[in-house]
């Protein structure tokens, strides 16, 4: 089958207009503001999927969500509202020291509040059969080592009686000393280590990326050059907030040992609370079809997990409910660490970069050493021969930090694309120019070969559209009733891992409908749709004659979502099933038996993985506001275009880099966690303190993706679209920012202060 | 201390006794088993929660169930008719605007009652002339009047699209 999407090589006709109608590039959603310079919108070009796969449903094919008339009614079960027989609920209780030790624990006034059924505390609580992991090691002992901790659980027959009863119980702590001061003049900094996959696997970094790298010779390389940037940026603590609160219910008894859980996958989670808890393989079945969001924020449902399997052996005969309060959210479902991070660049008279260096520090908790690839974009965007990257973490009493949407990405592009667009300005150069002349043609520390790498048609795609020959080269040349306008620019990567270990089932029946089934997850971005619409078009079938079933750990176990590495993982997986079906029906002579066919086949290894360099791509370009006055920022206009590899559906794709364009804008304007330095806890812990974007604050967004396929990456050609919308966006604010007041802000979030 | 009282939930007739503690967000999530209401805060800051009490859209983590004694509450399982869907829920359909869905419901309620304000002339921080009898729902006003609902996901461009084109048909 032959299409415009399967060349390599994108034309302009070959980029879709993803939006809907009224997204055009000349709305004004922002009041008095006017568009600035933008070209007439486009008209909405046809979705250009393979004619016959999209009007069966398969890849490409522009498909509403499957759930959502389900959705729109309240109808979708969410982990708290699955319906149990007299349950009891669930009200942890949290430590309020950063450091130290549980002394005493008083429960006499809460055991004797009507309706409490039980208290769980470290001095009652079960046995774990193992607690190596701070995920699941809860209640094993008197040690607090973070602010906000589980110290405990009240147990009731109602949410009122249980969250009362809570504040009746007594602990008494012996507190130590806290600290909680990152700075880079810390004597104690360490070199990150076996922090892959959480600590589970032997990498230096979360994704098991070096620490450090190095080529060249960078300080000679520096030397050389003829111009310089040395900039120092900083990025605070965010919290991912998903609206739903993380949430479990347990059912144990002799016959069953269920719990619906909020989560980002099931079988991980499954397979830790059953080693946890010394059950036999399977006897804990773990559902978890609709999540409310997530972003990387349950993927550690083994932890409310735990406790209220805990919560149901303590009240035999009960089914147990636990959802965490919005507060206690902030400290027990992770974060995204604070970065300190320093960037060099070195350039020759023409603007060719001839040395980079990027070092971070960041802050990891004591309880859990995670570290995440700050660092890593600045391996791999730009060519220059002498090269340099450093990891370096402060180990703090905090809660433990964790993957946020676009972990590692999200900050250090902010702090590289920002450097970059320092080195244009110094040298009088179109900051697109700059990176368009430092485009690598292979890695540039593994020389690999990239499998595909559009970035220069996102820029000049992105460009012409958003109008950016209009804009004022000086800064501070653009006012309107007060307001300094700017335009800023800057370019977005993300790398499309797969993760190992899913597997997946197919069966087809005699009356040729065909079943589907693999423990993947939908934590709101589409996976339901476009995982059947997978399905569709390996099978061959049109997709109304596909059955979907995921979201359970009793069907053939999956990797968790996250990293943009879900699509690759289980679509490949799911094609390889359709294929092992369609052998099965071969060798059946083509005939259907009654009984019908199945097969159940894991992810096939491909030695191209280890060939290629994989990765998403995007230019972002931003216009903002800032009153002269009052430092006040405004974004109006946000603009994207994005090289995601084929796209599967560009309904929820569009959707996805719309989430993650929104999540830029409000982690470069509003977010930050404030910790108290004195005491170790958060202190902005609700929506009231912890700003994220409201709908007002959102003016026009415009995503485009340029629908090519990468020739290697699955047999999709799909790229990963969860995390590449949010990467570059801050950069490109800020950007923004200085062209439009000659401030440059290399401190997030961009608060009004910093233009004053 | 527990006391009785009288909802009328989407249609139907419902007694029920609870705690005076009990908000009207537990009492239809954990008493009635209405769930389509969210709880994203209990704290009346995402309106995850929103439902229309007595034609009026309220959080309804923030009213005690005891004072909605008697009162007409409707929620997003209310505005279908079964699978016959609500014009703005076809809308949030149609231009995909949610992903996870969590906030969906309460956008949703949102959306009805803040159509049915506008129709009624109330004026938002946006709007130009105070006094006006007629509201233009242009972009920048559907979004103000919907920033007391926050999504997450990050579904705002799409979900101003839906109820803009709900406005003109
Ligand atoms: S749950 Fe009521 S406003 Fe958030
Ligand atoms: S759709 Fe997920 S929070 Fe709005």
């Amino acid at each position: 089958m032959t299409s415009p999407n399967e060349t390599n090589e994108p034309s302009r006709r070959a980029v879709l207009k993803a939006g809907v109608a009224g997204l055009g590039a000349t709305m004004v959603p922002f009041g008095a503001f006017e568009a600035l310079g933008a070209e007439p919108a486009q008209a909405a070009g046809p979705v250009t999927a393979p004619p016959a796969a999209a009007s069966r449903g398969g890849i490409g094919a522009a498909l509403k969500r499957v759930e959502g008339p389900l959705k729109v009614r309240g109808a979708a079960t969410y982990a708290f509202e699955w319906p149990v027989e007299k349950p009891a609920y669930l009200y942890p209780l949290l430590s309020t020291i950063a450091s130290g030790r549980v002394t005493s624990v008083d429960t006499r006034a809460a055991l004797a509040e009507p309706g409490v059924l039980g208290v769980l505390t470290h001095l009652n609580a079960p046995r774990l059969a193992w607690a190596d992991e701070p995920e699941v090691a809860l209640l094993q002992s008197d040690r607090v080592a973070y602010h906000g901790q589980i110290v405990g659980a009240v147990i009731a027959d109602g949410i009122e009686t249980a969250r009362y009863a809570a504040g009746l119980v007594k602990l008494e702590y012996a507190a130590e000393p806290v600290d909680v001061d990152l700075r880079t003049d810390r004597d104690d900094l360490r070199k990150p280590q076996h922090a892959q996959g959480f600590g589970q696997l032997p990498g230096d970094l979360m994704n098991g990326a070096p620490a450090d790298t190095s080529a060249g010779d960078f300080a000679a390389g520096l030397a050389s050059a003829v111009h310089r940037v040395d900039a120092t940026y900083t990025t605070p603590v965010q919290h991912h907030n998903p609206m739903e609160p993380h949430a479990a219910v347990a059912t144990w008894t002799d016959d069953e040992i269920t719990l619906y859980c909020g989560s980002q996958g099931v079988s991980t989670p499954q397979e830790l609370l059953t080693r946890a808890f010394g059950l036999e393989a399977g006897r804990l079945r773990l559902i978890s079809p609709y999540v409310g969001g997530a972003f990387g924020s349950k993927d550690f449902s083994a932890l409310w997990g735990t406790l209220a399997l805990m919560g149901a052996r303590l009240v035999p005969g009960r089914p147990v409910k636990l959802s965490f309060t919005r507060q206690q959210m902030f400290t027990l479902v992770g974060h995204r660490p604070a970065a300190i991070q320093r960037v060099r660049l070195g350039a020759d008279a023409r603007g060719r970069l001839v040395a980079i260096s990027h070092d971070a520090v960041q802050e990891t908790a004591k309880a859990k050493q995670y570290a995440e690839q700050t660092v890593q974009a600045s391996r791999s965007m730009y060519a220059a021969p002498n090269r340099r990257t450093s990891t370096r973490i402060a180990l703090l009493d905090v809660p433990i930090p964790t993957i946020m949407r676009g972990p590692g990405e999200a900050t250090g592009m902010f702090a590289l694309e920002s450097a970059m667009d320092e080195l244009a300005e110094k040298m009088g150069l179109d900051p697109i120019e700059l990176r368009l002349l430092n485009e690598p043609q292979t890695h540039p520390e593994t020389g690999q070969p990239f499998s595909s790498r559009h970035l220069k048609q996102c820029f000049e795609e992105g460009a012409r559209r958003f109008g950016w020959k209009n804009r004022a080269r000086k800064p501070r040349t653009r006012r309107k009733d007060g307001w300094l306008i700017g335009t800023g620019v800057a370019a977005a990567t993300y790398p499309s891992p797969r993760l190992p270990g899913s597997t997946a089932f197919a069966r087809v029946d005699r009356d040729g409908r065909y079943t589907v089934r693999i423990a993947a997850a939908d934590i709101g971005t589409g996976t339901w749709t476009t995982l059947a619409q997978i399905a569709a078009e390996a099978l061959g079938v049109p997709q109304n004659r596909v059955t979907l079933q995921i979201g359970d750990s009793s069907y053939p176990r999956a990797s968790s979502g996250g990293f943009s590495s879900g699509m690759n993982s289980w679509g490949t997986t799911v094609y390889e099933a359709a294929r092992a079906l369609h052998a099965a029906v071969d060798e059946h002579g083509g005939k259907v038996p009654p009984e019908g066919i199945e097969v159940t086949v894991g992810m096939p290894d491909d030695p191209r993985l280890r060939q290629y360099e994989f990765g998403s791509y995007g230019a972002q370009f931003a216009e903002v506001r800032v009153h002269e006055d009052t430092g006040e920022i405004r974004v109006p206009r946000l603009l994207g275009v994005f090289d995601v590899g084929r796209v599967i559906n560009p309904v929820t794709a569009r959707s996805q880099l719309l989430g993650g364009m929104t999540w830029g804008l409000s982690m470069t304007l509003h977010e930050e966690t404030a910790l108290d330095h004195r005491y170790g806890h958060f202190v902005n812990n609700d929506f009231g303190g912890y700003h994220i974007a409201a709908n007002a604050d959102v003016g026009s967004i415009e995503v485009h993706f340029l629908d090519v396929r990468d020739p290697h990456i699955n047999p999709m050609g799909s790229k990963g679209a969860g995390e590449i919308g949010i990467i570059g966006t801050a950069a490109a604010i800020a950007n923004g920012a200085y062209n439009a007041t000659g401030v440059r802000v290399r401190d997030l979030p961009l608060t009004l202060d910093k233009f004053l | 201390m527990e006391q009785k009282i009288t909802l009328r939930v989407d249609g139907k007739e419902r007694t029920l006794t609870v705690d005076t503690r009990t908000t009207l967000l537990d009492a239809l999530r954990e008493r009635l088993g209405v769930t389509s209401a969210k709880k994203g805060c209990d704290h009346g800051q995402c309106g995850a929660c929103t439902v229309m009490l007595d034609g009026r859209r309220v959080t309804s983590c923030l009213v005690l169930a005891v004072a909605g004694d008697g009162a007409e509450v409707v929620t997003a399982a209310g505005l279908a008719d079964g699978d016959d869907l609500h014009p703005v829920q076809k809308s949030f359909v149609a231009e995909d605007a949610f992903q996870c869905g969590y906030c969906t419901p309460g956008q949703i309620v949102s959306a009805v009652a803040m159509l049915r304000e506008a129709k009624e002339g109330w004026p938002s921080v946006v709007s130009d002339d105070l006094d006006a009898d007629r509201v233009v729902l242009d972009r920048a006003e559907i979004a103000e009047r919907m920033s007391g609902n926050l999504c997450r996901c990050a579904a705002y461009v799409n979900i101003v699209t839906a109820i803009e084109k709900v406005t003109r048909p």
